[in-house]
């Protein structure tokens, strides 16, 4: 084929010509090109602007970036998001406060049990209740549950994206089983609905708790195996070190919050920090890393979710027959006041700001999507990587376009 | 603020409740005893925060109050950005957490920008709100918190409320060319007719309810 190339229409004889002939001919042609010494155009600036999504599968979902590159490089980055907005704030506001739960479920659909708890510990928080312990203790185990199955979409998902696809079957063998649990427990796999305000909507079914100490014992094991696809795999670690560095300082800026930030040495996590339910008698350690780049958020995310098994043991443990629903009134009518409570999703910061007028639906409920403000870093993020980075990039922040939207 | 079920903010920072008959939201009657079980917002103009606020930004508080151990602060308009940065410098407010707004609809002013930042080494949030008047502009704090960005440019985008400043001032959520402030009281739930007929031979124009349609909803 390079052959040909040299070869114009103007030389009718071409066909009776050899390879050999092509060949020479072309070494005499490009003999008479005189030597320049610039640098070939071919690699001039050449700027261009291009798509990226929404129709990507990497995105994640429906989120647009139109990058400015120049070769592979990029130069710029804008987010163009809202295709899935569905104006769930609004919707807030037309329906009684406990009708609200099932639109959280649709904001990070693969967390929706945060979400529940964020939105009803917000109400709680408004109507100063307490849930009983043994609800304080479900919810727990809920939310761990929830962060493990986030994470193992996330670890499966942003592997794939990199090439990876084994880890990605692993990862959802061990996801199906957890959303198994939250079957048995309330029904649904996906959009839970589990959790009502001042407590639970159900008691754990009999023998749940020991299937899910089964799952808990044989979890680090399977947690094992995925590191030992990627930890040390030489390709994984050429993706993904030194690739989106942010300094802790710069994730504060930015508002960024949850493992990205963690993975940038600093060491905040509103389970900590603001400790809710029972956070603060567990024991639990906060995995941080320094060089915040993806590779340590990677590890970030998976040292989480080995503590997340902690938790969950503990909480088996302490937990004790008793109620499972705090005493809220029928109605729920909280006074006019404005309150914002917030928990650590498995994305970051999820907070619920309400203001309430003393009628029985919220006058304004506000989100705080913790995929929302993470993005927002993205162009920083992304800025001089080449193209292919951008998808480990979009990876390692972990954003879900149902909570980005909204 | 861990889970804080008992009924009146105590603990640390307790402003005197018999205090100063100052400032109090909405329509708070004369000062009495607050009765001890019931959860009520109690002043809070007398906390070191809001006195460093007063102090640092000179003729900027309107008022404080505490409720559920949050303090929130209504400031000047105008003053919201000085009083951002100095939160930012010197109370150590440096994380930006949100930024989003109310809609009264019949109330001068019609809107209430609400700001939430955290401060890392105090471990709390401080709610700062100031009133907007329908057109009117707030100084935008996307220069001081880098994070208020986009929170800014979705509140301009679900209420029409203009930031003065912003370096993109654009719709975030809805697409460029949208009709209407869908987070404003007196938008119809069901959406409305913005004259956007992307696809006009399987939408025609018309699409949503008519803005002079008797059987719109309207949810205040």
């Amino acid at each position: 084929m390079n052959d040909e190339r040299p070869i114009t229409g103007a030389e009718k004889d071409q066909a009776t010509r050899t390879g050999e002939d092509l060949r020479a001919a072309a070494l005499a042609a490009a003999e008479s090109v005189p030597v320049s010494v610039d640098p070939p155009t071919l690699f001039e600036v050449q700027e261009m602007e291009l798509n990226f999504g929404p129709q990507h599968p990497s995105t994640h979902g429906v989120l647009r970036l139109v990058i400015r590159v120049d070769g592979e490089r990029i130069l710029e980055t804008k987010p163009d998001v809202g295709y899935l907005h569905r104006g769930t704030e609004k919707l807030f506001e037309t329906e009684t406060y406990p009708m609200g739960i099932p639109h959280t479920d649709r904001m990070d659909y693969v967390a929706a049990a945060t979400n529940n708890h964020a939105f009803c510990l917000t109400i709680e928080k408004l109507l100063a209740v307490e849930i009983p312990r043994r609800a304080q203790l479900i919810r727990v185990i809920l939310d761990e549950l929830q962060r493990l199955s986030s994470h193992l979409v996330w670890l499966g998902t942003s592997g794939l994206d990199l090439g990876a696809v084994t880890p990605f079957w692993y990862a959802f063998r061990e996801r199906e089983q957890i959303l198994d649990f939250f079957e048995e427990y309330c029904g649904a796999r996906l959009t839970l609905n589990c959790m009502r305000i001042g407590g639970l909507p159900f008691d754990l079914t009999a023998g749940w708790v020991e299937r899910l100490m089964e799952f808990v014992d044989d979890l680090p094991s399977r947690i094992d195996d995925y590191e030992q696809l990627l930890t040390d795999n030489r390709i994984w670690k050429k993706r993904t070190v030194g690739i989106g560095v942010i300094s802790g300082q710069e994730c504060i800026e930015w508002g960024v919050t949850g493992p990205v930030l963690r993975a940038s040495g600093v060491e905040w996590d509103l389970r900590r920090a603001q400790p809710y339910e029972c956070y603060d008698e567990l024991d639990f350690a906060i995995p941080t890393r320094v060089n915040g780049d993806t590779y340590d958020r990677y590890i970030v995310r998976v040292q989480e979710m080995r503590q997340s098994v902690r938790i969950l043991r503990q909480c088996i443990d302490l937990l004790e027959p008793g109620e499972f629903r705090g005493k809220v009134p029928r109605v729920i009518k909280p006074i006019a006041e404005e309150v914002y409570a917030s928990i650590e999703s498995p994305k970051g910061e999820l907070g619920f700001y309400c203001v309430s007028n003393g009628t029985n639906r919220p006058y304004r409920m506000h989100v705080r999507p913790p995929s929302f403000i993470n993005l927002q870093a993205l162009p920083r993020l992304a800025k001089g990587h080449l193209v292919s980075d951008l998808v480990a990039l979009i990876g390692t922040i972990d954003i879900v376009l149902g909570e980005v939207d909204r | 603020m861990a889970d804080e079920t008992t009924p009146p903010p105590d603990a640390a920072p307790t402003p005197e409740p018999a205090a100063a008959p100052a400032a109090e939201p909405a329509a708070a009657p004369a000062p009495k005893p607050p009765p001890p079980k019931k959860v009520e917002a109690t002043d809070a103009s007398s906390h070191p925060w809001v006195e460093s606020i007063r102090s640092g930004v000179t003729d900027s508080v309107l008022s404080a109050k505490q409720f559920a151990k949050q303090v929130t602060v209504v400031v000047r308009r105008e003053k919201i950005a000085d009083v951002a940065r100095h939160l930012k410098d010197a109370e150590d407010f440096r994380y930006c957490v949100d930024v989003t707004a109310v809609d009264w609809r019949d109330r001068q002013p019609r809107f209430d920008v609400v700001y939430h930042f955290y401060s890392f080494s105090k471990n709390d949030r401080i709610r700062v709100k100031c009133g907007v008047a329908d057109e009117e502009e707030v100084p935008s704090i996307a220069e001081v918190f880098l994070a208020a960005n986009w929170p800014e440019r979705e509140t301009f985008d679900m209420f029409g409320i203009r930031f003065a400043g912003h370096p993109d001032l654009r719709r975030i959520l809805t697409w460029d060319g949208f009709h209407g402030y869908p987070l404003r009281k007196d938008f119809p739930v069901e959406g409305i007719d913005t004259g956007a007929a992307v696809y006009p031979e399987e939408w025609p124009e018309g699409g949503g309810p008519a803005a002079d349609d008797p059987n719109r909803k309207v949810v205040s």
